[in-house]
């Protein structure tokens, strides 16, 4: 096993390496949903998807407010 | 509406649901009766009656049982079937695969509660079941795993809901908590009993992992999927913020996998290991505040709502609820906090300001949604709704209040010294202090399961309604054709 790699073993360095790792992967998460003008409103058109399916619904649910349907 | 109805049942697997819907009122009643009667036989403790299968070792896990798995998990199953045929619009794979997982659930559940009661356990913290029932668990999971999958990849929609994000989580987390805190080596084939694979600190260490894990994704990740879909529908306004929720989502899945060991403070654990629990449980507050905001804030604009709707009130209470015992839990993991908080009645309190609270209530709430869409009806009554919902919240504070009472107190009792640095109590005296509370807890317990009987009179009596709605819609047509 090259020497390189064992260094990953040793428990004092394998935490810092997760930490860091982890760390980044959370960063690029809040990076990517909330960069982007064109990426926030297509991942905000999502949430009108239990309206989507209205057929035995309609006249019980309140009705979703058509502007803000129409802002996203 | 009748024909819509019709539609819906083509298109959707209707029936599955109804069923767990029906099982999940049945399993509630049944564990929180005999929560509190077990509340009771701890403030009078001759209703032990003398009758080994009824006393408190025993019934405990039945109830925790009951509630968690049957209640619990028949509602997720319900919930979660319901959620993925309507935003993936499209029907569940496998009516067979779905009904095997109704029928095992059940059966695993029944048969758990019963196997308590005649004294076989594996003694682990809400994974009392023997190893031929953890089997028979890891069977019908795997089933419902595949029928979720299965239902997604045949969604028509691109995108996959959030609220099945956090259902899929749920299922795949307790899959592996299931199968690794339940590795254990039968004494023989036709033997109930079994030891664990793992031993000492380790064993704690993997039954709290699952413990609190359980909490996590079985109380937690799969009542906020629940959340994300119940209370936009019945607010009739979209979630407030789609981007929190998938940060939600990411920062609570990963958080929750490390706090297990905060179960185990001040014990032969490593400090280290602890302290990481303890540092992990405070930053889960930021998720977990994050998501509560997400669905309270829902209401935004629509706030009037909860003065003309009680479902919404039943909703927004569990998000208060769940913002509140979110609080509580990363307070209570603090070593110095713990220290007082532990092996005393707090915990007690604070697991039931989530269950009760939290899971309960967003579960009343979501059927109350639910029950009249599946059997295209209206409620039978708006006003039982109020009612139940006044006896859930009284009964909830009732119960907390004598557990912050009985457990600080208790806390306060055990570790308190005379001027001869000797312990200042006898135990004795400290269960002696504690019959009051107790009292006042098994009241609660009964003002929560008198809303649930309410709950149930309800539904039934909606349910009679359907039934006579749909007979006479059928005389109707008869009529017509007879005509013709």
């Amino acid at each position: 096993m090259p020497e390189w790699f064992l260094w990953f073993t040793r428990f004092e360095n394998s935490k810092i390496v997760a930490l860091l790792l982890f760390f980044v992967a959370f960063c690029g998460i809040l990076i990517y949903v909330y960069t982007g003008k064109a990426r926030g409103q297509r991942l905000e058109s999502y949430k009108y998807m239990p309206f989507d399916d209205e057929d035995s619904d309609a006249g019980r649910d309140g009705e979703v407010e058509e502007d803000e349907r129409r802002k996203s | 509406m009748a024909h819509a109805a019709t539609g819906s049942s083509e298109q959707y697997n209707y029936d599955i649901i109804r069923k767990f819907t029906l099982m999940a009122l049945v399993w509630g009643l049944l564990g929180m009766s005999v929560g509190v009667y077990i509340a009771s036989e701890l403030a009078w403790p001759f209703l032990n009656l003398d009758i080994p299968q009824i006393t408190f070792g025993r019934l405990r896990p039945v109830h925790t049982t009951l509630v968690i798995f049957g209640f619990g998990g028949s509602a997720l199953f319900a919930t979660s079937y319901y959620v993925v045929q309507r935003t993936c619009q499209t029907r569940l794979y496998s009516d067979m695969l779905a009904t095997f997982t109704f029928w095992g659930w059940q059966l695993a559940v029944g048969l758990g509660a019963l196997s308590y009661m005649l004294g076989h356990t594996q003694s682990r913290e809400y994974a009392e079941f023997e190893w031929p029932i953890d089997l028979l668990i890891a069977v019908v999971w795997v089933a419902y795993f595949w029928v979720y999958v299965q239902t997604l990849k045949r969604r028509s929609q691109p995108h996959i809901y959030v609220a099945n994000w956090f259902y899929m989580a749920f299922i795949l987390a307790t899959a592996i908590l299931h199968i690794f805190n339940n590795l254990a080596v039968p004494v023989d084939l036709f033997s109930m009993k079994s030891y664990s694979l793992f031993s000492g600190v380790q064993d704690a260490m993997t039954q709290w992992w699952y413990g609190h894990n359980a909490v996590g994704f079985f109380l937690t990740a799969a009542f906020l999927g629940m959340m994300y879909y119940f209370v936009p529908k019945q607010a009739g306004r979209p979630v407030y913020s789609y981007r929190l929720s998938i940060v939600h989502f990411w920062a609570l899945s990963f958080l929750y996998m490390w706090v297990g060991a905060h179960h185990l403070h001040w014990t032969a654990l490593p400090d280290w290991t602890s302290t990481l629990a303890a540092t992990f449980s405070i930053m889960l507050l930021l998720p977990s505040w994050g998501g509560m905001i997400n669905g309270i804030m829902t209401l935004s604009g629509a706030w009037e709502k909860l003065r003309t709707d009680p479902i919404m009130l039943f909703l927004i209470t569990a998000l208060s609820f769940y913002g509140m015992s979110t609080f509580e839990g990363p307070m209570m993991s603090l070593k110095s906090v713990n220290a007082l908080s532990h092996y005393t009645d707090w915990t007690i309190g604070h697991v039931h300001s989530g269950a009760l609270g939290w899971v309960a209530m967003v579960s009343f709430g979501s059927f109350y949604h639910l029950i009249p869409r599946l059997y295209d009806t209206r409620l039978y009554s708006t006003r039982l709704v109020y009612v139940h919902f006044w006896l859930a919240t009284i009964g909830i504070l009732l119960y907390i209040t004598s557990m912050w009472v009985a457990g600080i107190f208790q806390g306060l009792m055990l570790r308190s010294f005379d001027e001869f640095g000797s312990l200042a109590y006898t135990f004795v005296e400290t269960v002696a202090f504690l019959h009051k509370p107790y009292v006042v807890r098994a009241l609660g317990g009964a003002f929560f399961v008198s809303g649930v009987v309410v709950m149930a009179y309800n539904a039934l009596m909606t349910l009679r309604k359907a039934r006579v709605e749909a007979a006479e819609l059928e005389a109707k047509l008869a009529a017509k054709m007879a005509r013709a």
